[in-house]
């Protein structure tokens, strides 16, 4: 695959001309003439019936899902009888849990309203002088430390607002005072048009205070409740409030563009939070990790943590590339290797890739394990020995055979790890390798170094099929490059070239799952089930090997029919054993037939360790 | 929000000169609208009868929408007071200074809420991880995130946050 043949200077600038050769828009079309023209070719089967290591799910637009949550608010203002907008924040304060918000709102709906911040805690006093921090009586018990401020009238107090009655209009307190001028105690502006806003809890604070408080909690808190600002009130905006503050009413006189863009994209990313936390409630949904992908997945099949020891779910949102407001450019996407790529995932764990066909629990360990020791034990291997006493790792860096572990004091000769005893006096050379002390010692030794040698086969396999997905980006560029210079060479269309596209599709498709494979097959127990599954995968990956040679192998005119048949051919090969890669090892799962080596979550803890 | 934070400073600066410091709070210096300094003594019975204490407030162009950076003065020969939310660092583990900071609150008003954090403590000590935090504290207190629950305190800076 990454054989240094053809990459040159040629191709590096073919590469940067033709970019737009990979334009994601462009291949969606040509995907259709593909599956109509090449229907015959590549006998795939029939996508209607659910393969075993396939599971069902659905995906959602964030418009999808906010009409879930409108109809969990609709469902709540029936029971209720509320207005939408108090369901709304009741059942975001009970994290979208209908039963246990219809329990407690039936035991106490004062307590479920004052705790979820849409009444206040007392009836109101007359509404006479309003103070800005007049909820500091009820701070109580709860921060002793605010027994003081009361005290603080002096910064604002005595420039509160003293007169105007807020109450009527309970969300739209916007109606400026008549007798004393507002002052807002947040800015200390006190110009003539400034838009008093309060909650029902008569807080005024002026429009611009309150833009850039919600803009702050919206977007670098990424908080979706917007409390009231005044000190320990624990009011909660309603989302109409936080609308009014950053969306002008439609035909309002136009302010100052950057700002009302930027209002906008926090409106946005406001009603982004709330699907967020919707779905983050719902271990039926699971938010797409791709960078600025605002789609959800839908997958009550892989619900429950149990589900996760017998099927590996991996979903698709259904989106490709990088969408959404952070627009990158094509080379950008590509250098990435993000171009219409799908947004893959596993709906059961953080793995943000296909990791079929091993299940999510021993990938993780799997990728934890890789991450503690790959590169270190590499260079353990190749550079230390262990004491043959209390197996402390020691790197001789100089000196004579003679060693004295630092740690127990044992003294040994380096070359072949026996008592140095033994050795009289014959200083800086051994040649007693066969001795029963030093036999000894090289077994306790190379027991530790085995279990690190098997460790390295998986993971350097592993690696390897991991970096020849990352060279697909410019595996792709070349076969682009060889589809043409077989148009120009040969009779073939533009159509009937694809088949080399289609075959690198597949070769990058099989060394992912090869991949994981490697990883399954390091925590599997030693016995028939795993020579099995070696062999599948051996085949698997003499197949992938097989094909990834032809795709590199030069262009001869006169053979790109027989290449194109063999190619053909290899691929539709390669596509069935992937198939049956996954299709047995699924099954396997399904039927409990895998055992461990190792303590995998979710299953039982293996008896004996057999490697 | 520049402007806001320096009207805002700057008001409050001259609330401050005409009308004067509650009793026990002085103004040491505040020349400009990023970094300003008093001190705070307790008034009346208490721990820290006599003491002295220099408390610094850093701004920065979000106040008064969130929070400035509070701390007790541990430099030049200032010293923090020994109470159990008060870091020998100058930090302080107080709600109102993080989550439930409210842009309602003025310099003068965290100066008096602390004053009277101090004056209701009924024993001079440590908080109990003070080594610990002190050791890996931020220089900034605003990037602690402090856990506030009235009993056991436990600061958890931002670096161990994953």
């Amino acid at each position: 695959m990454s054989s240094d043949y053809e990459i040159s200077d040629d191709d590096e600038n073919y590469y940067v001309d033709d970019e737009d050769m990979i334009d994601g828009t462009q291949d969606d079309d040509e995907d259709d003439i593909d599956m109509d023209t090449f229907g015959d070719d590549f006998k795939v089967a029939s996508k209607s019936k659910r393969k075993s290591y396939e599971i069902d799910y659905e995906s959602l637009s964030q418009t999808a899902v906010e009409e879930l949550m409108q109809s969990d608010v609709d469902h709540i203002c029936g029971i209720f009888g509320v207005e939408a907008s108090t369901a709304a924040l009741l059942l975001r304060h009970m994290s979208w849990n209908k039963e246990r918000l219809i329990e407690k709102y039936m035991d106490n709906p004062t307590k479920v309203l004052v705790a979820a911040g849409i009444t206040v805690e007392e009836p109101l006093s007359p509404p006479a002088p309003i103070r800005s921090h007049c909820s500091s009586a009820s701070a109580s018990s709860r921060r002793p430390t605010r027994s003081a401020s009361k005290l603080l009238g002096l910064a604002s107090g005595s420039k509160s607002p003293k007169s105007p009655s807020f109450a009527s209009p309970p969300l739209k307190a916007t109606r400026p005072p008549k007798s004393a001028p507002f002052v807002c105690p947040i800015c200390y502006d006190e110009s003539p048009d400034l838009r008093p806003l309060a909650l029902d809890c008569e807080h005024p604070f002026c429009s611009g205070c309150w833009i850039a408080y919600a803009s702050s909690k919206i977007n670098d808190e990424a908080e979706h409740t917007i409390r009231c600002m005044a000190e320990t009130c624990a009011l909660v905006a309603p989302d109409a409030f936080i609308r009014d503050l950053l969306v002008p009413e439609p035909g309002a006189p136009a302010g100052d563009p950057a700002e009302e863009a930027a209002n906008a994209a926090t409106w946005a990313r406001f009603q982004e939070l709330l699907v967020r936390h919707f779905v983050a409630s719902n271990p039926n949904l699971k938010y797409c990790p791709y960078p600025s992908c605002t789609n959800t997945v839908s997958c009550p099949a892989a619900a429950s943590k149990a589900s996760l020891i017998t099927t590996v779910p991996i979903v698709s949102c259904g989106a490709r590339g990088i969408g959404g407001a952070a627009q990158m450019s094509q080379s950008q996407q590509l250098s990435i290797g993000l171009a219409g790529k799908e947004h893959k995932f596993c709906f059961g764990c953080s793995i943000e890739s296909d990791h079929r066909p091993v299940v999510c629990g021993a990938a993780k360990m799997w990728l934890k394990k890789c991450e503690d020791d790959s590169e270190t034990a590499n260079w353990i291997k190749s550079n230390t020995k262990e004491c043959p006493q209390c197996m402390s790792t020691i790197e001789k860096n100089g000196g004579c055979n003679h060693m004295t572990c630092k740690k127990c004091k044992n003294d040994f000769c380096w070359v072949c790890m026996g008592p140095w005893v033994e050795h009289g006096t014959a200083w800086y050379s051994c040649n007693r390798y066969d001795e029963k002390g030093g036999v000894e010692a090289r077994d306790a030794q190379s027991k530790s170094r085995a279990s690190l040698e098997r460790y390295l086969h998986y993971y350097n396999r592993w690696a390897n099929h991991e970096q020849s997905a990352k060279l697909s980006v410019e595996l792709y560029a070349k076969t682009e490059k060889k589809m043409e210079d077989m148009q120009i060479t040969s009779a073939l269309t533009w159509i009937e070239v694809q088949f080399m596209k289609k075959a690198v599709e597949e070769v990058e498709k099989c060394r992912m799952t090869l991949k994981w494979t490697y990883a399954m097959a390091y925590y599997l127990a030693k016995g028939n089930e795993k020579e099995l599954f070696e062999d599948n995968q051996r085949d698997l990956e003499k197949a992938v090997e097989d094909l990834s040679e032809l795709l590199e192998s030069p262009i001869e005119a006169e053979n790109i029919p027989t290449l194109r048949q063999k190619v053909t051919d290899k691929t539709v090969y390669v596509q069935k054993r992937n198939e049956i890669m996954l299709e047995d090892t699924a099954t396997g799962f399904l039927e409990g037939r895998w055992k461990w080596n190792a303590a995998i979550e979710g299953f039982d803890v293996p008896e004996k360790t057999e490697y | 929000m520049a402007s806001i934070s320096v009207r805002r400073l700057s008001k409050e600066l001259t609330e401050i000169k005409s009308e004067g410091c509650p009793v026990g709070i002085t103004l040491v210096k505040a020349d400009d609208f990023s970094t300003w300094w008093f001190t705070i003594e307790v008034m009346g019975e208490s721990l820290y009868q006599g003491e002295k204490y220099t408390l610094q407030f850093r701004f920065d162009s979000s106040y008064p929408i969130s929070s400035p950076a509070v701390q007790f003065v541990v430099t030049d020969g200032h010293t923090s007071p020994i109470h159990p939310h008060v870091y020998s660092n100058g930090h302080i583990c107080a709600s109102i200074l993080g989550n439930e900071w409210s842009p309602v609150l003025s310099v003068v008003a965290v100066c008096v809420t602390l004053q009277s954090m101090l004056a209701s403590c009924k024993k001079k000590e440590r908080p109990a991880d003070n080594d610990r935090y002190v050791r890996s504290a931020p220089e900034n207190p605003k990037k602690t995130r402090f856990h506030y629950d009235g009993k056991a305190l436990s600061p958890i800076p931002h670096q161990y946050w994953i």
